[in-house]
């Protein structure tokens, strides 16, 4: 199993984040985990693209991790807000692509 | 909680989406996919929000907001409007990061940020709006928005390629003097120009290549905005959907049997040696329900081949109801899948799904083409370019090489559609004027229902 492997060293790489030469590292993971990407997604039946996509979609909302940062921690007001707008933005992606996929893997269920 | 702390419950999130997205790829394990993938999303919101001092004044605010606006689009949506959904929220994911990228410069002092956080908070801004205002350009076509219109004028890549050019050098200049942040916001404002002239001009037929793709920019920017932020959930997270989006994009570039630089950059044209729809039209036989009904009658095999057209008529339920009539009669129903039929990946198999048929008899391309010989009958529904045979006779038309479902090799095709008009490749069909075809005129629901009672008359 090649990715796991893989992942293995992601999290083995994650965990030694540090200050000295951090950008390397934060490049070693994203290079890392978008070949892990590519091995985990390797045969998908096509009646599972729609739900992949907006499950994935879902998922690329993580950036409301960021935009929580910013509304609740910003150094000034405008960043505050423009985090605020972020955060609904993300929230949205978040919960509405979750359920929505939900919804629609409901409907491929039913009839096992 | 310390900063390892943290790190390591981003690490648990982290492996839970990894496992989650892997679960999405089988039907078995979809469900829980999802839930695990969801269940990841949670515990970093939570981990983050219990990370530092916060007011949490906005934050409320926005988490309020966001949920019931999701929640409200996500329980309403009708699932033939899913591929515009699915845009929709792809044009957030990437609205926020460039929203997270701007308010961090903005919080900071730029001065004292790294090099490469800049370059990252540059690439999130310039990703992200292009993600941005592609998926809105996207989401409105697919709405059939009236203001949006297909804009095409001469020299639109040449813009498009000044437009890049300015995005990168300003991107430079900001990493430069990172004082002055008006930089970083003249870099969004093009990149948004960009986003726009680079998806309005793609035409419908090439939308799932379109929204698989702004789906892994979508990731992309999110990773971008990891960067900014050195977290690596974001930078897992989002390079996981980049990565799942370009599998996904070149599927359906394969599907196509075009590159993605020519879907991006050029336009199906209709070739001028190719026959007119006068020379090629000379065979027509129009159908009636009733005959229709009749074939079927003495059919034992039936493989039905939906395109777009029947999302367009939200003929889906109709399409369950005949296809449990004709197995009651012990007749054999498939479906034949076209990977790019509809406007986005996956699209038939959801309305399918949706009217409650069940997906053991929905067959992908190349499996019901090793049958399709055997069977008696074939129904086009709202589909055409995907079953053009010229695909596979003349290399000289535009869509020469495309894999096609073979319905002309049934006994018997009957095709369901409008008119005669031409699909999205420009070109006429010379399945229509083939000696086993017939066209049965008019709406694609109520062709199916009126063939429903003929049958049960008959």
């Amino acid at each position: 199993m090649i990715s796991m492997n893989l992942l293995l060293i992601l999290a083995e790489t994650a965990e030694a984040t540090t200050s000295s030469g951090k950008s390397v590292l934060l490049l070693t993971v994203f290079v890392l985990a978008i070949f892990i990407g590519f091995e985990i997604i390797t045969k998908i039946p096509p009646t599972l693209h729609t739900p992949l996509m907006s499950g994935s979609n879902a998922i690329s909302g993580i950036s409301l991790i960021g935009a929580l940062i910013s509304a609740g921690a910003g150094n000034d007001v405008l960043s505050r807000v423009l985090g605020c707008i972020a955060v609904i933005l993300a929230t949205m992606n978040v919960v509405g692509g979750f359920w929505v996929t939900h919804r629609m893997l409901d409907m491929f269920r039913r009839k096992d | 909680m310390t900063v390892d702390q943290i790190d390591l419950v981003y690490l648990i999130a982290a492996v839970l989406f990894v496992v989650g997205l892997k679960g999405l790829t089988k039907p078995r394990t979809a469900v829980r996919g999802n839930f695990l993938g969801a269940l990841a999303m949670l515990i970093a919101v939570v981990v983050t929000l219990v990370s530092q001092k916060f007011d949490f004044t906005l934050i409320i605010v926005g988490l309020l907001v966001g949920s019931v606006l999701g929640t409200i689009m996500a329980v309403r949506i009708q699932m033939t409007a899913m591929p515009q959904l699915v845009a929709l929220f792809n044009g957030f994911g990437g609205g926020a990061s460039v929203l997270v990228a701007g308010a961090n410069l903005m919080s900071a002092s730029p001065s004292e940020m790294t090099t490469e956080n800049l370059v990252a908070t540059a690439l999130s801004g310039f990703i992200g709006a292009v993600t941005f205002s592609g998926s809105l350009i996207a989401f409105a076509k697919l709405q059939e928005l009236k203001f949006v219109k297909d804009i095409r004028f001469p020299g639109q890549q040449v813009l498009n390629a000044v437009l890049m050019l300015a995005c990168l050098g300003l991107g430079y200049l900001f990493v430069d003097g990172p004082e002055s942040t008006w930089k970083f916001w003249v870099v969004v404002l093009l990149a948004l120009g960009l986003g726009k002239f680079l998806v309005i001009s793609i035409g419908g037929a090439d939308m799932p290549v379109v929204i698989a793709l702004l789906n892994s920019y979508s990731g992309l920017a999110a990773a971008a905005t990891g960067f900014v932020l050195s977290n690596n959930v974001l930078i897992v997270a989002g390079s996981l959907v980049g990565a799942s989006g370009l599998i996904l994009t070149r599927i359906m570039c394969k599907a196509m049997n075009r590159s993605l630089a020519n879907v991006i950059f050029g336009k199906l044209q209709p070739s001028e040696e190719g026959a007119s729809a006068d020379e090629v039209y000379t065979n027509v036989k129009s159908t009636s329900a009733d005959e229709v009904a009749m074939l079927l009658d003495v059919s034992r095999r039936v493989v039905i081949v939906p395109g777009y057209g029947m999302a367009v008529a939200q003929a889906q339920h109709a399409v369950s109801d005949l296809t449990d009539l004709l197995t009651s009669k012990g007749i054999e129903v498939e479906f034949g899948i076209h990977p790019v039929a509809g406007r986005m990946p996956g699209h038939m198999n959801v309305l399918l799904a949706e009217a409650d048929i069940d997906y053991e008899m929905l067959k992908e391309m190349d499996e019901i083409n090793t049958t399709i010989e055997q069977a008696d009958m074939a129904i086009v529904l709202g589909a055409n370019d995907v079953v053009n045979p010229l695909a596979r006779t003349d290399p000289k038309s535009p869509i020469a090489g495309m894999p096609i479902i073979d319905v002309d090799k049934a006994r018997t095709v009957v095709v369901i559609k409008r008119s005669l008009s031409p699909g999205f490749a420009g070109i006429p069909n010379p399945l229509f004027s083939a000696d086993n075809a017939l066209m049965l005129f008019g709406d694609g629901r109520k062709a199916i229902v009126e063939i429903i009672n003929a049958v049960q008359e008959g």
